[in-house]
């Protein structure tokens, strides 16, 4: 590459998530663990939810989300400390490149990361709780997506800028989980709205169309603070 | 700013002292009674709190795109108020409540916002104070994001029904109550500048002695 021709943004992010998913792929490290974690969480809650081995109601859609949002925290401080051990995060912010596709390009990492987790965990919350996951895919598939989305922009923003902060393993759920609230009340009641007996569509698609605004409103915001907050 | 100080100091004292007079002095509220007056302190601490919260997030937003000590110094004061003044809220909300609704608490779109947007500035606070060294911008990104996310809250904590009651109802106030609860706001607002005046003020000596510590060092 000729050093006056950048890559172009689309090829940034591609480069980002490919190094960081080779990376992943070789060690496997994050993925298990945070699997790992996430089924545990259920397991857990499961205890605490499930009385004379039925559930509390709206417990299964509860409990998938704050599974997700557990897991995700966690592989959140793991994806950004490994940036951190060989200072790698700074080689990355010296590259010649557009700084708001290097978030993006983390961000599409870690939402990879988080689906190869909600694949589990949903069958498995289908399952535990015998709550109907799976009797409307698109939407239920669309609330987790646009959740996943709007908590992991959030999320990815807030760990790229702890990587220089003392106690950042407890910082990153403090400062995340007051701000993603909204994604995380969506979630839970899109999905108990499904959940119903009788399915309560149109109630699902409107936490849905809120999810995706708030998708909207705070991956540009992250885009918009990403380059002026990680410059020194 | 210094020359306003004493003035705004003495007459946020005098309003504080002739407060509880004017609460004493204005009529029952016919369905509440007594437990109502609560409100002359309750919305004037919520007042001051979403006061500072708006300069916490305006002075955040030119901390990251100015890069501006001295917006730093208003952001980081604003935050510590807009806790001190939320809590003032919290606490007061819930003893109306009590005899109002008869729970201490409700999952109201109006008291989880407020609830969500308190627990983001004792995020900033707490990330000011374990972050470390570069943790201004992160907390500047905070409040931005914190002013941003609180209709997101109200909206979705919304469409379960509300039960506080509306704000509408201040401009509504007869002047026998609407006279001491203006007083009261006056004085809230007042106290606010004051400790946001005096808390700058202190950051601002604090980093020259810190610059002056730095040269006698070299």
């Amino acid at each position: 590459m000729s050093p006056e021709r950048r890559p172009s943004f689309v090829a940034t992010v591609w480069l980002v998530t490919r190094k960081d998913l080779l990376i992943e792929f070789r060690s496997r490290e994050v993925v298990y663990t945070t699997l790992f974690f996430a089924v545990a969480c259920v397991l857990v809650f499961a205890f605490g939810f499930v009385r004379e081995g039925i559930a509390v109601d709206d417990a299964a859609a509860g409990i998938l989300w704050i599974a997700i949002a557990f897991s995700g925290t966690l592989a959140l401080g793991r994806t950004f400390e490994r940036e951190r051990q060989n200072d790698t995060l700074r080689a990355l912010m010296l590259a010649p490149v557009d700084r708001p596709a290097l978030y993006v390009g983390k961000l599409v990492g870690v939402l990879l990361l988080l689906a190869a987790v909600e694949v589990i965990v949903t069958p498995l919350v289908a399952l535990m709780f015998v709550a109907p996951l799976f009797a409307h895919p698109l939407l239920m598939g669309l609330l987790l997506a646009t959740g996943t989305i709007g908590f992991a922009a959030v999320g990815t923003l807030f760990a790229a800028m702890l990587v220089r902060a003392r106690s950042r393993d407890v910082l990153l759920p403090i400062l995340l989980y007051p701000i993603t609230i909204p994604v995380i009340i969506a979630g839970v009641r899109g999905t108990a709205a499904l959940l119903q007996p009788q399915a309560d569509l149109p109630i699902a698609r409107m936490w849905l169309s809120m999810l995706v605004f708030f998708d909207i409103v705070f991956i540009t915001l992250a885009l918009w603070t990403f380059e002026p907050a990680m410059t020194e | 700013m210094t020359k306003l100080f004493t003035p705004l100091l003495i007459v946020t004292a005098a309003l504080f002292a002739y407060a509880p007079f004017a609460i004493q002095n204005a009529p029952y509220e016919s369905t509440m009674g007594l437990v109502q007056k609560i409100f002359y302190f309750h919305v004037p601490a919520w007042i001051a709190m979403f006061l500072a919260a708006m300069v916490c997030g305006i002075a955040g937003a030119i901390v990251i795109f100015a890069g501006r000590k001295d917006a730093d110094r208003v952001a980081q004061a604003a935050a510590e108020l807009a806790v001190v003044f939320g809590l003032m809220g919290l606490i007061t909300g819930p003893l109306w409540g009590r005899k109002a609704w008869g729970v201490w608490w409700q999952w109201d779109a109006r008291l989880t916002s407020a609830l969500v947007m308190w627990l983001v500035f004792v995020a900033y606070l707490l990330l000011r104070k374990y972050g470390g060294a570069g943790s201004e911008k992160l907390s500047a990104v905070l409040a931005l994001f914190g002013m941003a996310n609180v209709p997101f809250v109200y909206w979705s904590v919304n469409v379960w029904r509300t039960v506080h009651p509306k704000t509408s109802v201040v401009m509504t106030l007869e002047p026998s109550m609407g006279i001491p609860f203006l007083l009261c706001s006056l004085a809230f607002v007042g106290l606010f500048a004051v400790l946001l005046a005096a808390r700058v003020r202190l950051e601002t000596v604090r980093g020259s002695v810190d610059e002056l510590y730095l040269s006698l060092e070299d």
